[in-house]
């Protein structure tokens, strides 16, 4: 962690929780893994403040705790996780597009609240849109429900690791387990009073919303590039990847054209020839976002997530210096891009720019550290 | 001496100048006499913000947001000292309705994190008296647990009185029955009844030797 980001972490801590739950969480971010009596040593508060500020850090998700050999309990912050309270809005937005007001209230709620039980969620954004509507209506339970079904069905919101079943003599701290298989199942409830799902507690599943994000700059990254049609159906296949592909895979799942065709939104009507001439298209494309790997079933197409991903970074740092420096120093950076090493001479001479001028924004560059010496 | 690089005269550096690039003879730059300015002009503007529907929704939700968490029970505010004198306007600013108080599910955390409860003498419950012997087994056990595994003096005490609330009167007791009976050993570690000089205006008035005589 650079000293910004550490910075960065703190000033988020101290907006949302305030200054006590900021003083322990720097600590750790700074320091690493504590037990609680070094924590109340060096942050100078009292073991009551800093336990509650524990117990606020573990409930967001923002810190760990865990039991090393030597015995005792240790805690660690999540650093990482603390910077990502950035992208808060960015998580409710999107949930606001994909499942409306319904899904924009659950994502925003589990966000305020770290975690809760699926019961507690449903309850509280019930009693919220029935405050916002007219006519005395109210919203129903159910609504919500099914809502908050569909939410862990697509993965956005999964299940916290559980409690094991106690044993006889209770260790100093819980060892918290998750089924792999369990981390999306939702519990049946009836929601009359008392809830049953007591301890089954749910999160917003962070890398769920990096995907759909990564998802939506390689679609309007295509759509800038080529046109609306082809868009639509490179969201096609990534919707249909959704849930086979990984998350870090280098490239989704081949799917063949037959199957994209069968999957292409209701309002689109092109043919199964217009398709197949967009895939040509796409995949022979230079910038090399879609793949052909195979020809059954008319064709295997997949998308090549680390090229795409690759490309649009490459684009936006060329657009960085373009706009800090010029075009000219743009166009030695591209040059330094492509080539990796250069010596001096061989700038001015790709560049096609004089020695003097060269020199002087090789220089500029290398004082604002876009460019090294070796 | 000859003083090293003094000519007659001449103002001379001590180093070769030629390393740093300038060949012999060029114009020196201008000496600098003050820190640069520190927004100086640049020929590239920075690229405008970008706006729109959404950057705006997602704006006001930012802001909610972080109103909204100040009020939530998570937020640990400083305590603000007392103020000396009670003011006027006190009365008429409305104030914030206090924070609904959270508690975390206690299954989940560690065990350390749970308040020490202070020893109420009020909270009896009769049911304890029976209870207590079969358990007390148990929190022995558990407590040499705890003491084997830990290393540091303050842990071990706090820890004691930590891991033995897991039924929460049935240890009001236990603990309040030793540290009762530890005042009185403690006291008793000098040579001085504690007693004795309790209360100055009896002092001599208890002494029942049958004396007659009276005293001057």
């Amino acid at each position: 962690m650079t000293q910004a980001e550490i910075k960065l972490c703190s000033l988020l801590l101290r907006e949302h929780f305030g200054e006590i739950v900021e003083r322990v969480g720097a600590l750790l971010v700074r320091a690493g893994a504590q037990p609680l009596r070094m924590l109340v040593g060096d942050t100078g508060l009292s073991l009551e403040q800093v336990k509650k500020a524990l117990c606020v850090l573990l409930q967001h998700n923002l810190a760990t705790f865990q039991l090393p050999k030597r015995g005792g309990v240790e805690y660690e912050a999540r650093a990482e996780r603390v910077l990502r309270i950035l992208r808060y809005p960015r998580y409710i937005y999107a949930a606001k597009t994909l499942y409306g007001d319904t899904g924009e209230l659950l994502v925003e709620e589990l966000l305020l609240n770290g975690k809760m039980t699926m019961s507690a969620a449903v309850r509280k954004v019930a009693d919220r849109l029935t405050e916002t509507m007219e006519d005395g209506r109210t919203m129903e339970y159910a609504d919500v429900s099914s809502t908050f079904v569909r939410l862990a069905d697509t993965h956005l919101v999964q299940r916290c690791p559980l409690l094991p079943n106690p044993p006889r003599v209770p260790p100093p701290a819980p060892t918290l387990v998750l089924d792999e298989k369990e981390m999306y199942t939702v519990p049946r409830l009836n929601l009359t009073p008392p809830p049953e799902d007591d301890g089954i507690y749910w999160q917003v599943n962070l890398e769920r919303f990096h995907q759909h994000f990564r998802d939506q700059a390689i679609v309007s990254a295509v759509a800038n590039r080529m046109d609306q049609t082809s868009s639509e159906i490179v969201r096609t296949m990534l919707r249909m990847s959704e849930v086979t592909t990984a998350s870090g895979a280098p490239y989704t799942q081949p799917l063949s054209s037959n199957e994209i065709f069968r999957s292409l939104p209701a309002g689109y009507n092109i043919s199964k020839q217009v398709l197949d001439q967009y895939l040509t298209l796409l995949a022979d494309d230079p910038l090399e976002f879609v793949g052909k790997s195979g020809d059954s079933g008319g064709g295997m197409y997949t998308v090549n997530l680390h090229k795409a991903l690759t490309s649009l970074a490459t684009a936006t740092l060329e657009s960085i210096v373009e706009e800090r420096f010029g075009s000219r120093c743009a166009r030695i950076f591209r040059l330094l891009l492509r080539k990796k090493h250069l010596e001096q001479k061989q700038v001015e001479d790709f560049a096609m720019i004089p020695a003097k001028e060269a020199k002087e924004m090789l220089y500029r560059m290398l004082s604002e550290n876009f460019v090294a010496l070796q | 001496m000859a003083g090293s690089g003094r000519g007659r005269g001449r103002a001379a550096f001590t180093f070769n100048i030629e390393a740093i690039g300038f060949s012999k003879g060029a114009s020196l730059p201008d000496a600098v006499c003050k820190p640069p300015p520190p927004f100086p002009s640049t020929d590239n503007k920075p690229v405008p913000l970008k706006t729109g529907e959404d950057e705006d929704y997602m704006l006001a939700l930012k802001q909610d947001f972080r109103g909204t968490m100040k009020k939530m029970p998570y937020f640990l505010a400083v305590e603000e000292e007392r103020e000396a004198i009670e003011r006027y306007s006190k009365k008429y600013q409305s104030r914030e309705k206090e924070h609904a108080a959270w508690t975390p599910d206690w299954r989940r955390l560690p065990r350390e994190m749970k308040p020490r409860k202070k020893m109420k003498k009020a909270s009896v419950k009769p049911r304890k008296a029976k209870s207590s012997d079969p358990k007390s087994n148990l929190d022995v056990l558990k407590k040499i647990e705890e003491l084997e595994k830990k290393d540091d003096e303050e842990e071990k005490s706090e820890d004691e009185k930590d891991k033995t609330k897991d039924k929460e009167g049935e240890d009001d007791d236990e603990a309040e029955e030793p540290e009762e009976y530890d005042e009185e050993e403690h006291e008793e570690e000098n040579d001085y009844i504690s007693s004795y000089f309790e209360d100055g205006d009896d002092f001599g008035a208890g002494s029942d030797d049958n004396m007659d005589e009276a005293t001057y």
